[in-house]
């Protein structure tokens, strides 16, 4: 994070800024980013500004990346897992234009990885950022409306209420059928969630060596999880946290290590499953590895075009 | 007489007053675990208000109110910190609404209702967070099985149960009640009445009770304000204020109840 | 030995709803009650028979006087003791049966007579069947006992009325009427229950219609009119 890239992005041709947002903008998120880090899991209010493309779409993530983004980072977007969605192009292609900053696709290449639904499954490495599009910050919204409320209950360490939702899920489905934006307790002290990523990838989070970074840009709040964090899944005693089992492996690397997508092939279901890390996917197909179906998107593909 | 313990709440002084308009003026008593106290009056009495300064749903505009804490002896309200207070809410102290609504989670099941407030104190057990919802279902009088059903499909008296026992599951010693019978239909007041009437002797709670309805007072409570115009007029044992009302407005409020 | 002494009492109502007419019912009443002995109320209707009684129950508020209960071996005037001081009196000391049983919704007629037993720490099952035996000895039908008094004939609400009253053996009795509905038969049982708690050293003062019964109980008469013991 060094500032002072106040020329305009090189090759742009145009007189935007690097990285869109103009640097006082940069250094007011860069303090509510460092206020955060302070107080994991403390949702941190900041003046969101208003990004050329709508809310829902990543608005709070792009003003985190734009704030934290240098001239030397190699930036990487997934959207449900993959690289080569509409979203994770959109962005990327931003990025490239307004900053002028290298883009990958492998995990392992990039320093900051803008996402909304995955954590990548190739492991996190020391002085890489997560940041994460948050589209609610709030983990007791649904069970308490009022903000003034759910603002004194963290302030308070009240956690009663979420416990709630984990209850119903118990009560209704004999087991906690939360499955992702699964509400996390940060360093003992702040509940938080860790937006709509799936509960598979809560471990990741705890004593992870890279940096998490939440942004909801409609609601305007930044929270934030700095490197060796503890973050532990809630739950109860006699219904202890469970990640979900998966009995098949991915079709085209074989991995029975990844959170997998399902896809519906054809009208009579016939389906496949695959890594939702497309990323992590092809790393293994390129070292060999083989699943059941390793053709089966190449046909599908075809079949689209 | 030697007195062995000290009240568990009193209230000193008690003004509100909204603008120029006294809501409810210089209210003083002292009340005792397991006493309970109805407070009748007209609509615009300073009855609610006068509850609401109680329960710390408002701030009143002077005077002292000193609770008996479990383990910290007789504190000022006032001067108690907000985590402290809100957990004295949430485990010593219960609140009743007038309107179901007001006091319950409409959103989730009636176990959850109930074990809300376990949670809220730490219980992290499912299985006992349900046995105890269970338990307090039943003492409440709803079928059990009724247990993973949202409030919004119960009936207005089984809603209102549902809120006691919601209130009464951490064993609190102080119970603040605005108009329990309220908007029920009279076969419904009467097995609520009853069902208050044997909780409140079993469990020894001490609760504050108001009410517009002179049978609610008569059937639950020791004793019995009358107030009017922000002032409590008539005080003293249920039965004698009843039966030997002094101020004009009692006589006037006692000759009015209907006889069937 | 006195167990309750009335003095100077005086007891007006001011009727707030009848343009402030004063009626002075009471005045300046003086009465001892010793324990074992039966003090019968006379006098007129309308003299102040019941507001005497109900005054000695503190259910009334007389302008002055005092009336003092030996309870537990201490004096309390219960007209300037603290409301939760006159229920423990109550609970202990003081009984009551008034003229009409105020019922309870839903709850059974034995738990009605239990109760006051319940009120002074009694366990529920000895509570239940000392109730039992009480309702019993009044010819109560069993049948009757789990059902909420509100539908019974009136000698039967009476005689639940007096099983509650008498079931805690309070060492003074107030007794308003009890015998009004009762026929020859519960009359007699009545009597026979206000004998033996008379003979185990209950101060009973009453209220009594029936010149049979107050020939039969009376140690003392009291002349409320004329407030003067004949």
């Amino acid at each position: 994070m060094t500032a002072g890239n106040a020329e305009p992005a090189e090759g742009s041709g145009h007189t935007y800024n690097f990285a869109y947002l103009d640097e006082q903008t940069k250094r007011s998120i860069r303090r509510i980013i460092l206020k955060a880090i302070a107080v994991p899991g403390y949702q941190v209010p900041f003046g969101g500004r208003e990004m050329p493309l709508p809310y829902g779409w990543g608005t709070g993530g792009i003003q985190i990346t734009a704030s934290v983004l240098t001239k030397a980072d190699v930036l990487k977007v997934i959207d449900q897992g993959a690289d080569d969605t509409t979203n994770a192009v959109s962005i990327r292609q931003f990025f490239a234009r307004v900053a002028g900053v290298e883009t990958t696709e492998k995990t392992s290449q990039a320093t900051i990885v803008q996402t909304r639904h995955r954590i990548p499954d190739t492991p996190l490495k020391p002085g890489q950022i997560m940041v994460l599009q948050v589209p609610i910050p709030e983990p007791m919204r649904r069970l308490e409306p009022r903000e003034t409320e759910t603002r004194k209950m963290h302030a308070l360490s009240e956690y009663g209420l979420i416990h709630v939702k984990l209850y119903e899920d118990i009560a209704h489905w004999g087991h906690i059928a939360t499955t992702y934006a699964y509400p996390v307790m940060v360093n003992g002290r702040y509940v938080m969630t860790p937006s709509p990523i799936p509960k598979w990838d809560n471990p990741k989070l705890h004593q992870s060596e890279a940096t998490f970074i939440f942004c909801a840009g409609r609601e305007k709040r930044i929270y934030a999880l700095p490197p060796f964090t503890d973050v532990r899944s809630l739950d109860f005693e006699d219904h202890p946290f469970r990640l979900q089992a998966f009995t098949q492996t991915c079709a085209l690397c074989g991995s029975g290590q990844s959170y997998l997508d399902e896809i519906i092939l054809d009208d009579e279901g016939k389906r496949l499953y695959v890594c939702s890390d497309t990323d992590f996917c092809a790393q293994r197909v390129a070292a060999g590895h083989v699943g059941s179906d390793p053709d089966a998107l190449a046909a599908t593909k075809d079949a689209v075009a | 007489m030697i007195e062995l313990e000290p009240p568990l709440l009193t209230i000193q002084s008690l003004s509100k007053l909204y603008g120029r308009n006294v809501a409810c003026s210089n209210v003083s008593f002292d009340l005792w675990a397991g006493e309970v106290i109805c407070i009748v009056g007209e609509s615009g009495s300073g009855k609610t208000t006068l509850l609401n300064c109680m329960n710390g749903t408002l701030t009143p505009s002077s005077g002292r109110m000193l609770y008996r804490t479990r383990h910290t002896g007789m504190v000022d309200v006032a001067t108690m910190g907000d985590a402290h207070k809100r957990l004295l809410m949430r485990t010593d102290w219960g609140i009743v609404h007038q309107n179901p609504r007001d006091g319950l989670r409409m959103g989730v099941s009636a176990g959850a209702n109930v074990g809300e407030r376990l949670m809220a104190v730490g219980a992290r057990h499912y299985g006992d967070i349900r046995s105890q919802a269970m338990d307090w279902l039943n003492r409440v009088e709803i079928e059990v099985d009724r247990i993973d059903d949202l409030p919004g499909v119960f009936s207005g008296g089984m809603q209102q149960r549902l809120q006691i026992a919601r209130n009464l599951v951490t064993k609190p010693r102080l119970v603040f009640m605005d108009e329990p019978t309220g908007g029920l239909d009279v076969s419904v007041q009467a097995r609520l009445l009853d069902l208050l009437r044997a909780l409140v002797q079993e469990l020894q709670l001490a609760a504050i009770i108001v009410t517009h309805d002179l049978a609610v007072a008569r059937v639950l409570a020791d004793r019995l304000f009358v107030m009017k115009g922000g002032d409590i007029v008539d005080n003293g044992l249920t039965y004698q204020v009843l039966d030997d009302p002094q101020h004009p407005y009692t006589q006037l409020l006692v000759s009015s109840i209907l006889q069937v | 030995m006195a167990v309750m002494r009335v003095r100077n009492l005086s007891k007006s109502f001011t009727l707030h709803e009848q343009g402030g007419v004063v009626l002075s019912v009471l005045n300046n009443v003086s009465l001892d009650i010793m324990a074992g002995e039966c003090v019968v109320l006379r006098g007129a209707s309308g003299c102040g028979k019941s507001t005497l009684l109900r005054s000695m129950y503190a259910n009334y508020k007389p302008q002055s006087g005092s009336i003092e209960v030996c309870h537990q071996g201490l004096w309390v005037d219960i007209l300037s003791a603290a409301p939760r001081i006159v229920l423990e009196v109550r609970r202990r000391t003081l009984g009551y049966v008034s003229q009409f049983l105020r019922v309870i919704p839903r709850v059974s007629s034995l738990d009605v007579v239990a109760e006051p037993l319940r009120n002074i720490g009694i366990d529920a099952p000895s509570a239940r069947a000392r109730a039992a035996a009480m309702l019993q000895r009044l010819n109560v039908p069993e049948r009757l006992w789990s059902l909420a008094p509100a539908t019974f004939s009136g000698g039967e609400q009476q005689r639940v009325n007096i099983a509650r009253g008498f079931i805690s053996q309070s060492p003074i009795l107030l007794l308003d009427e009890p015998t009004a509905s009762l026929d020859t038969e519960n009359r007699a049982a009545v009597i026979a229950l206000i004998g033996e708690a008379m003979a185990r050293g209950t101060a009973i003062v009453g209220i009594f219609h029936d010149e049979d019964v107050r020939r039969c109980l009376g140690t003392r008469q009291f002349d409320v009119a004329q407030a003067r013991l004949t």
